[in-house]
């Protein structure tokens, strides 16, 4: 990878796995992820999505946005920034979090690495630097983004345990959910954490870039009897669906990118209320969101069973099928539910828990375009929430 | 729980504030942090038995309500001078005074004279829709609040009802630049200078900058009349603080606060210097906006897009002030002894006070910089020894930070400035005593003004009204429950008027009774 001075020569960077992932890519699918050359799919979407559920499967997520906090404020400013508590992420330890505007509109969600004492690595979807360091006015704290010197691996599967336990990773098994910790691998520091976006047991295995190389034969190399593959960035978005997990761009629009009044959400419009922690004195978005949580929101994003196989893509949202009420943000044929789901996001207070609610769903068949007013019931919980995310140590698979 | 409101700073604005809301009934103690209270309408020595006012050195009219509902001349505000003409100064001694919307002068025609007044009269009239504006708390834009929708429509019809032509012209030259407009209006080059002056006084603009035209205004919201206070500026601040204790207020000098108590989002009293803890049900901050949010509160209490809007709020100085003592009165050329009295400006054209701003853009100080003068000591004996004299200007332009450091520079603009007054009158050099020059730091310093910019923020359209200081403070309240803003970098802006403090004590009357 170029970088410095002469990033500009290269128009699309290519991440530290470049020269194992391309060999690899049967299709040559790539497309650009924040500048980088990402797959979208190596071979197969439906197998890679297997692999997830079934084996394990290895995700470049180098491109990442990564942010080194470190600084006698760290803690106070990520409390300033974020919606929740940072003082219960222990070090060693991964929160989701969420960070919002002053009028309590998320601008981008994703997690905090507790790194060390006092050391915080913040991941997130958009680049968020410049916001940092607005937040950082009036606080003791240093702020780098390493995206390009840190590389990730997302490892995800039922044998993950197994196969990083055969790489060498003693005690890896160990490691609860959103734990974090390290590992010497060949002379260099290899940090795994127990972290993922599939809702799946799985790891994520971050490294120098010099040492990339190394990781993914050594990986590989222990995976291949537990049925090791890559995987692209549509596997990883059917998963991610299943598991419920929101992405800036898609489900929601960053408020810093956004133009149109109503076009951005607040955590509680997104089901983050979880997230927001009131007893907190301050962060950026407390007053708008206490008042919002007394007035009550506009908005909410609802878990949809859709009738039928057609997946919901993009579809209005209909309450008793006359009136326009919100829009599928997210929507696939889930495998593993064995269920047509969907992400929507829904104007208050329609689709209330066990509301129903209606998709108007265009597909085609045989080049004939056909509509569809899709029964949609609004879940609760999870679409696909295995046991086996949670058991530590991991079972044996 | 306390039901004691303090006031940081005893400015004059924060004494207005106070005697309001000791006439309502509120328990109010001001914490100055220096000797005297006044802020910058204060009058302090500056050499052995030489008194100046330290800081604002004319009175360009207190708000008229302020004056008649505390009764300041009960409490000891008397003028020596309520209408002080302004003299541009030739080099040639071509003097042109301007009294109201009269210019005399020997090589005026009475074409300029006509024009003159019409471009006064025009300004005045716009002028006075300002001052209307001024006297109410600007609209909350985007909230939905049916008064702040009703304060809109107000606006509209107030500007509507200059009628169709001045409504027209109006809109036309707000957001311009006074150049163009005196360009367009008059020919008489001093006469020009002299009106370009007025609009960028204090400012950090030239006459070519955009907004000069409402700085212009905005000298002229208060009838555009100087006068001077027996005994100084200070006076001014001796009166106010008079009236605020005679309503029931305690005011308390020398107790410097350094924090405003936040808990839980409201603020809850302060720090003072010394460490003392005061508690109060709410705090109105007489300091400018970056001083009390990002010094007194600190911007970790503060939400990220708050804090950041307030740290960009434009306030870095460019006047500096010349105390000289003299030992007589100088002699102008051509001037006659009586008009030394009046104000006299040096800004000889346009282009001249232009170029001296040009410096300052570059951190450096104007090599022929525009001065406002006074000897207050000719209508005011008392701020001198006997036979002696006071002379007090605003020199322009000094940017905050010289480039080369002030402690560098400070002669070289002193000796500039004196050159400056030689040429005008030759014999003024040998009269001085002492000189005091204070740079906008060394007013940063004395007067707690960050960027020691008089006017609290830069008096511009995207600080203005609804935006001053910054939107979501603009109402006299703050993101900080129980906070508010009294000062001049709050509506309606600088100049000693005591608006700001009046309106904030109505804001603090109307939100502090809602349970």
């Amino acid at each position: 990878m170029t970088r410095g001075k002469e990033h500009f020569r290269e128009t699309v960077l290519k991440t530290p796995f470049h020269s194992r992932t391309a060999p690899l890519n049967k299709l040559n699918d790539w497309h650009r992820w924040k500048n980088y050359t990402t797959a979208g799919s190596y071979f197969d979407v439906s197998l890679e999505y297997f692999a997830i559920r079934n084996s394990c499967s290895v995700f470049d997520l180098t491109p990442m946005t990564k942010h080194r906090i470190t600084g006698a404020d760290a803690l106070p400013f990520l409390n300033r920034l974020v919606t929740r508590n940072v003082d219960k992420i222990k070090p060693g330890r991964v929160g989701y979090a969420v960070w919002c505007d002053d009028a309590g509109q998320v601008i981008d969600d994703g997690t905090i690495f507790h790194l060390r004492p006092g050391e915080y690595r913040l991941c997130s979807q958009e680049r968020q630097l410049d916001w940092l360091q607005r937040s950082a006015l009036g606080f003791d704290v240093k702020i780098k983004e390493e995206t390009h010197e840190v590389a990730g691996l997302a490892f995800q599967g039922p044998t993950t345990c197994a196969v990083l336990k055969q790489m060498g990773l003693t005690g890896i098994e160990a490691l609860k959910p959103y734990g974090l910790t390290y590992f010497d691998f060949q002379g260099a520091e290899l940090m795994v954490s127990r972290t993922g976006f599939t809702g799946d047991l799985g790891y994520e295995l971050w490294i120098a870039p010099a040492a990339a190389e190394a990781l993914w034969d050594g990986l590989f190399a222990a995976g291949r009897h537990y049925g090791i593959t890559p995987m692209g960035n549509q596997a990883l978005d059917i998963a991610r669906i299943e598991a419920g997990f929101i992405q800036a761009g898609v489900d929601f629009l960053p408020a810093d990118v956004a133009v149109r009044p109503n076009r951005t959400r607040s955590p509680f419009e997104l089901g983050l209320g979880w997230l927001v922690d009131f007893k907190k004195p301050n962060f950026t978005g407390r007053r708008a969101l206490k008042a919002e949580s007394e007035r009550g929101s506009k908005y909410h994003l609802v878990k949809l069973d859709v009738e039928g196989n057609k997946p919901a893509r993009d579809a209005f949202v209909y309450n008793r099928r006359k009136k326009v009420v919100g829009t599928v943000t997210s929507a696939v044929w889930s495998p593993s539910a064995k269920a047509n789901i969907a992400l929507a996001s829904v104007e208050m207070p329609w689709g209330l828990s066990g509301d129903e609610l209606f998709a108007e769903i265009y597909y085609q068949r045989e080049l004939k375009w056909t509509r569809l007013m899709a029964r949609c019931q609004v879940v609760d919980g999870i679409f696909f929430d295995p046991p086996r995310k949670r058991a530590t140590p991991p079972g044996d698979f | 729980m306390t039901e004691r409101i303090i006031i940081v700073g005893g400015g004059h604005n924060g004494l207005v504030c106070a005697a309001y809301l000791a006439r309502a009934g509120k328990q109010v103690l001001v914490l100055e942090a220096a000797e005297t209270v006044g802020g910058a309408a204060r009058t302090r020595e500056f050499a052995p038995g030489f008194q100046v006012s330290a800081c604002a050195h004319l009175l360009w009219g207190l708000d008229p309500r302020v004056t008649r509902e505390l009764n300041l001349a009960r409490h000891g505000l008397r003028l020596v001078e309520e209408n002080l003409g302004t003299v541009a100064l030739a080099e040639d001694g071509q003097h042109l005074t301007i009294r109201d919307d009269r210019v005399d002068g020997t090589m005026l025609s009475s074409a300029d004279q006509a024009a003159f007044r019409a471009y006064r009269d025009r300004m005045a009239r716009f002028a006075a829709l300002l001052a209307k504006l001024y006297g109410r708390r600007p609209p909350r834009l985007g909230g939905g609040d049916w008064t702040d929708l009703l304060g809109v429509g107000r606006m509209g019809l107030d500007i509507r009802l200059l009628g169709r032509e001045d409504m027209r012209e109006f809109l036309r030259i707000a957001g311009i630049n006074i150049f163009d407009v005196l360009e367009e209006s008059l020919q008489h080059p001093l006469l020009k200078g002299a009106l370009a002056l007025d609009a960028v006084l204090g400012s950090h603009l030239g006459p070519r900058s955009n907004n000069s035209v409402l700085t212009a205004l905005h000298r002229l919201s208060r009838g555009g009349r100087a006068s001077l206070p027996a005994g100084g500026m200070g006076s001014v601040g001796a009166a106010l603080s008079a009236a605020a204790q005679d309503a029931g207020a305690d005011v308390r000098t020398g107790a410097p606060v350094t924090r405003i108590v936040v808990e839980a989002g409201r603020a809850t009293g302060v720090v003072l210097g010394n460490g003392e803890s005061l508690a109060a049900s709410a705090v109105v901050s007489n300091a400018d906006p970056k001083t009390t949010f990002l010094n007194l509160v600190g911007a970790a209490e503060l939400e990220t897009g708050f804090a950041n809007k307030i740290h960009h709020v434009r306030m870095r100085g460019d006047a500096a002030k010349l105390h000289l003592a003299l030992d007589g009165l100088p002699t102008f050329t051509h001037l006659a002894p009586t008009a030394l009295a009046e104000r006299l400006v040096i800004a000889p054209d346009l282009p001249y006070v232009e170029r001296a701003f040009d410096h300052a853009k570059y951190g450096e100080y104007s090599t022929h910089p525009v001065l406002e003068v006074t000897v207050p000591t000719i209508k005011d004996s008392s701020l001198a020894p006997d036979g002696k004299h006071v002379l007090s200007a605003i020199v322009q332009y000094a940017p905050y930070e010289h480039k080369a450091g002030w402690a560098q520079a400070r002669a070289g603009f002193l000796q500039v400035i004196m050159d400056t007054l030689a040429r005008y009158a030759p014999d003024l050099p040998g009269l001085v005593s002492h000189a005091e020059l204070l740079t906008p730091a060394d007013i940063e310093a004395e007067f707690r003004i960050t960027g020691g910019h008089w006017h609290h923020g830069e008096l511009a359209l995207d600080q203005f009204l609804m935006l001053r200081p910054v939107p979501g403070a603009a109402q006299y309240h703050t993101p900080v429950d129980g906070l508010y803003l009294c000062g001049a970098g709050a509506h309606p802006g600088g100049g000693v008027m005591g608006t700001a403090g009046a309106n904030a004590a109505a804001a603090v009357i109307a939100r502090e009774k809602r349970p």
